[in-house]
C-alpha cells in the first residue's frame, strides 16, 4: 500500500500544480486583451447609456473591483482572496446577482447530466468495441463505419438531430429546459417526472457521441491484445474462451481508462454545447448567457469552475487507475 | 514512396474518405465559378424561404401564355390551398352538424368540398362553439367559394391621370407559362436562411472558409506539436522535462476553456476567421506533441541514428534526415485529425457566440449558430441546419476515414 500512497501523492501534487497553473491562466488571459480591460468592459456595459457621468461611475466601479489601478501582483492577490472566499464577483447581465449564486444554480444540473452520460457512453462504447473485435465479420463491418461517423459527428449536431426527431417530430420529449416552464422546483412527483422527461434528450445525445470514439479505441486495443502471445499461449493451455476474453478485456481496458482521463476535457466541452442546444440550465447554457450578455465575471468564473471540474474528474480517474492497474504498483515499488 | 502511395490508394477506407473530401473540395472551388453572387447578399425579404424554384410572378404575366386543359388542374389548385388544419376544421364542423364520421375523408378534397357545400350553413348554431370559431368558419366558407370559381383573374392597371383602375387583361385558369421563357427564375435548392440569403451559395462559401480555418489551425497545431515533440523526444533531459510539463498541463486543462477565454478576450471586432483559426491552432497542439515525442523516443536509439551521430552530423541534420522521414506518415495522420478537429472547434465556438465576426464571411459554425438563434430546428426549417450539419459531418467523416485507412496501411496490426 505504501507504493500506492506514493503514487497518490505524486498525482495529488501534479493535480495541485495544474490547478495553480489553470488558475493563473484564468487570471492572466483576460488581462492580456489589448487595451484597458475595464474600459472595454465598461464600454460593453454602458452601450446605449447616454449619461456621461453614469458611464464614468460604472468605469470607477469596475476599476475598483478589478483593481486595475494597482500593480499586477496585488490584483492577483486580491483575486485569490476573493475566489477563496467564494466571491466570484457580481454578474453584469443579471445584476446584482452574484456570479457564485448563478453558477451554484447551474452546476448541479451539469454534474447530474454529464457525469452519468459520459460514464454510460464509455461503458457502452467499450463493450461494443470489444464485441466488434471478438465477433469480427458482419457486426464489425456494420459497427465500425457507424462508430467512425458518429464519433466525428459534432456534439451539437447530434443534439440538434435528437431534438428534431424526438422533440419536434415525434413529440416524445420536451425540446428545451431542465423542467417544465410552468413548474417551480419542489419535491413533488410532477416536478420530478418533468425533470426526468427533460433529462432524456440531452443525456442520450451525449451518450451517443461518446460511444463512437470509445468503441473505435477499444476495438483497436482488443484486436491488439487478441493477437498477443499470452492469448495464444492460453489457447494452447486449453483455457476456456470466456476466461481468455476476461483477460483480454481487462488488459485492453486499462489504456481506455487513461484515454478517458485524457479526453474528458473534450467530452465535457462537447456536452456543454449539447446543453446549449437543449437550453438545459447547466454550465453550458450559463456560459452562453454570459457570452451573449458580454458578462465578463460570469464567463471567467464559469470557465474556472469547468476547469476545476475537469481536473477533479481527471484526478479521480487517475486514482482509480492506480488502484486497478497492477503495473502502477509494480513500477512504484521499484 | 511510390509504393507507399500505391498501398495507400489500395485501402478502401482511405479511397472512400479521399473521394468524399475531394468531392467537397471541388464543390467549393467550382461552384463559385458558376454562381458568382457574393455569398452574403440578402436576396429574400423575410426568413427561411423553403427550397424550390422561384418564378417571378410579374414576368410570368408578360410571358407567352399557353392554354393547357388539364383535368386535375382545378383539383390540384384547391387541394394545395386547403391546408391540413382547414380540412380537419371542416371535418369537425360536419361531424358536429350530424354527418356520420365514417363518411368524411379529409384526404378526398372533391368529396369533402361537396359535403361542405351541401351542408354548411352559417346560421346554424352548434352547441359549444365560440364566436371566434364561428367567424372562422364563415371566412373559410368564403375562401372555399373563391376556390371553386371557374373564372379567371382580371389584371388591371391604375390610370396615371384619373387613378381609376382599367382592365388590361385577364388570366384564365387554364393559362400556363413555360418557365424557360420567364425572364426571372431563381432556383434556390436549399431555400434561404434567416436573413434571406441563398443557403446553397452561403453554404459553399462557409465550407470553404471552414476548410481554410481547419487547415490553418491544423498546420499551426501540427508545426508546434511537431517541433515540441521532436525537441522533447530527441534531446531529452531537462528540455524533455520542461516540454512535457507544459504538454501535460495543457492536456488536462480543457482546450475549449482556453479557446473561450482567448476568443472572448480578443473581442468580437478583432475576431476574423484567420484569428480564430490561429487561436484554435495554438490551443490544440498537445496531442501531436505527445504522439511525436513517443515516436521519436522509440527511434532515438536505433542503429541508423547512432551511426549518424558517430559520423558527426548535426542535431538538426539528424532530426531532418534520420528521424523525420520515419514519423512522416504519423505526422500526416495527426495533421488530418487536427484539421477535422479544428473545423469542429470553430463550429463549437461559433455556437457559443464566440466565432468569427459575423459580417465578413460565413463559416459552418456561424450558420449553425444563426439557425439555432432563429430556432430553425424547432420551427422545422430543416434546410437551415441539416445541410450544414451534413457538410460538417461529411468533411470530418471523410478525414477520419482517410486517417483510419492510413493507420491500417502503416500499422499492419490493425489490418482487417
Amino acid at each position: 500500500m505504501k507504493a500506492y500512497q506514493k503514487y497518490f501523492t505524486t498525482k495529488l501534487v501534479w493535480f495541485l500544480t495544474t490547478f495553480v497553473f489553470a488558475f493563473l491562466l484564468n487570471f492572466i488571459l483576460p488581462r492580456l486583451m489589448p487595451g484597458d480591460p475595464v474600459a472595454v468592459i465598461t464600454q460593453r456595459v454602458t452601450q446605449g447609456m447616454t449619461s456621461q457621468s453614469g458611464a464614468q461611475a460604472v468605469y470607477q466601479q469596475y476599476a475598483e473591483q478589478f483593481g486595475t489601478n494597482k500593480p499586477i501582483w496585488e490584483q492577483f492577490f486580491k483575486y485569490v482572496v476573493n475566489v477563496a472566499q467564494g466571491d466570484l464577483g457580481v454578474s453584469f447581465s443579471q445584476y446584482p446577482r452574484p456570479v457564485a449564486d448563478i453558477l451554484g444554480a447551474s452546476i448541479g444540473w451539469t454534474i447530474a447530466l454529464q457525469f452519468p452520460a459520459i460514464i454510460v457512453g464509455w461503458l457502452i462504447g467499450n463493450s461494443l468495441g470489444a464485441l466488434a473485435a471478438y465477433l469480427k465479420g458482419g457486426f464489425d463491418k456494420v459497427l465500425m463505419p457507424i462508430s467512425i461517423f458518429v464519433s466525428n459527428f459534432p456534439a451539437f449536431g447530434m443534439a440538434v438531430i435528437m431534438l428534431v426527431v424526438f422533440g419536434v417530430n415525434l413529440r416524445w420529449f420536451p425540446t428545451s429546459g431542465g423542467y417544465g416552464f410552468d413548474l417551480i422546483p419542489s419535491p413533488t412527483a410532477e416536478f420530478v417526472w418533468s425533470v426526468i422527461v427533460h433529462y432524456q434528450l440531452p443525456f442520450w445525445s451525449i451518450v451517443l457521441i461518446s460511444i463512437g470514439g470509445q468503441a473505435i479505441g477499444m476495438r483497436s486495443m482488443a484486436i491488439y491484445e487478441l493477437n498477443a502471445d499470452y492469448v495464444k499461449y492460453s489457447r494452447f493451455m486449453g483455457i476456456k474462451d470466456w476466461k481468455i476474453i476476461g483477460y483480454v478485456f481487462r488488459n485492453a481496458m486499462l489504456p481506455q481508462i487513461t484515454g478517458l482521463a485524457l479526453s474528458i476535457g473534450t467530452m465535457v466541452g462537447g456536452a456543454l454545447v449539447a446543453e446549449i442546444i437543449f437550453s438545459y440550465p447547466g454550465l453550458g447554457f450559463t456560459l452562453l448567457n454570459g457570452v451573449v450578455g458580454q458578462d465578463y465575471p460570469l464567463i471567467s468564473a464559469a470557465t474556472l469552475i469547468i476547469t476545476v471540474m475537469v481536473l477533479i474528474a481527471n484526478f479521480s480517474i487517475e486514482i482509480i487507475y492506480g488502484l486497478i492497474d497492477p503495473r502502477v504498483k509494480a513500477a512504484q515499488a521499484d | 514512396m511510390n509504393n507507399t502511395l500505391r498501398q495507400i490508394f489500395r485501402s478502401g477506407k482511405f479511397v472512400t474518405g479521399f473521394a468524399i473530401f475531394v468531392a467537397i473540395l471541388l464543390g467549393t472551388l467550382i461552384y463559385p465559378l458558376i454562381i458568382t453572387d457574393a455569398p452574403l447578399t440578402i436576396i429574400g425579404q423575410g426568413t427561411f424561404f423553403p427550397p424550390g424554384i422561384y418564378v417571378s410572378v410579374y414576368d410570368s404575366l408578360g410571358s407567352t401564355r399557353y392554354t393547357l386543359d388539364l383535368g386535375e388542374a382545378n383539383f390540384n389548385r384547391i387541394a394545395s390551398r386547403l391546408s391540413e388544419e382547414d380540412r380537419i376544421a371542416i371535418k369537425e364542423w360536419l361531424v358536429a352538424a350530424g354527418i356520420p364520421e365514417a363518411d368524411i375523408d379529409t384526404a378526398d378534397t372533391q368529396k369533402l368540398l361537396t359535403q361542405w357545400e351541401e351542408n354548411f350553413d352559417a346560421k346554424k348554431s352548434i352547441p359549444g362553439m365560440t364566436n371566434a370559431k364561428r367567424n372562422y368558419y364563415v371566412r373559410l366558407d368564403k375562401s372555399i367559394d373563391g376556390l371553386l370559381s371557374a373564372e379567371g383573374a382580371i389584371l388591371a392597371q391604375a390610370n396615371a391621370e384619373t387613378g381609376a383602375l382599367e382592365q388590361t387583361g385577364t388570366v384564365e385558369q387554364s393559362d400556363f407559362v413555360n418557365v424557360q421563357q420567364v425572364a426571372n427564375v431563381r432556383f434556390l435548392p436549399l431555400g434561404t436562411d434567416n436573413f434571406g440569403r441563398d443557403m446553397l451559395t452561403e453554404l459553399v462559401a462557409a465550407t470553404r472558409v471552414s476548410l481554410i480555418i481547419g487547415f490553418v489551425a491544423g498546420i499551426i497545431a501540427t508545426l508546434i506539436g511537431l517541433t515540441l515533440g521532436l525537441l522533447a523526444g530527441y534531446i531529452g533531459g531537462p528540455v524533455d522535462d520542461g516540454i512535457m510539463f507544459i504538454t501535460n498541463l495543457f492536456t488536462v486543462i480543457p482546450s475549449f476553456v482556453l479557446l473561450i477565454l482567448i476568443s472572448f478576450s480578443i473581442g468580437q471586432e478583432q475576431r476574423g476567421a484567420f484569428t480564430v483559426a490561429v487561436v484554435i491552432g495554438f490551443t490544440s497542439w498537445v496531442w501531436t506533441a505527445r504522439a511525436v515525442r513517443a515516436q521519436v523516443i522509440s527511434l532515438r536509439n536505433r542503429d541508423h541514428v547512432n551511426l549518424s551521430k558517430l559520423s558527426g552530423h548535426s542535431t538538426v541534420h539528424i532530426i531532418l534526415t534520420d528521424i523525420l522521414p520515419y514519423i512522416a506518415s504519423y505526422v500526416v495522420m495527426a495533421l488530418i485529425l487536427q484539421i477535422s478537429s479544428g473545423i469542429l472547434a470553430e463550429a463549437g465556438l461559433s455556437i457559443l457566440g464566440l466565432g468569427p465576426k459575423t459580417t465578413d464571411v460565413p463559416t459552418l459554425g456561424l450558420m449553425m449558430n444563426w439557425a439555432r438563434i432563429y430556432q430553425a430546428d424547432i420551427q422545422g426549417r430543416w434546410w437551415a441546419y441539416l445541410p450544414v450539419l451534413v457538410t460538417i459531418a461529411m468533411v470530418t467523416f471523410s478525414m477520419n476515414l482517410m486517417n483510419t485507412g492510413l493507420d491500417q496501411v502503416f500499422n499492419p496490426a490493425l489490418r482487417d
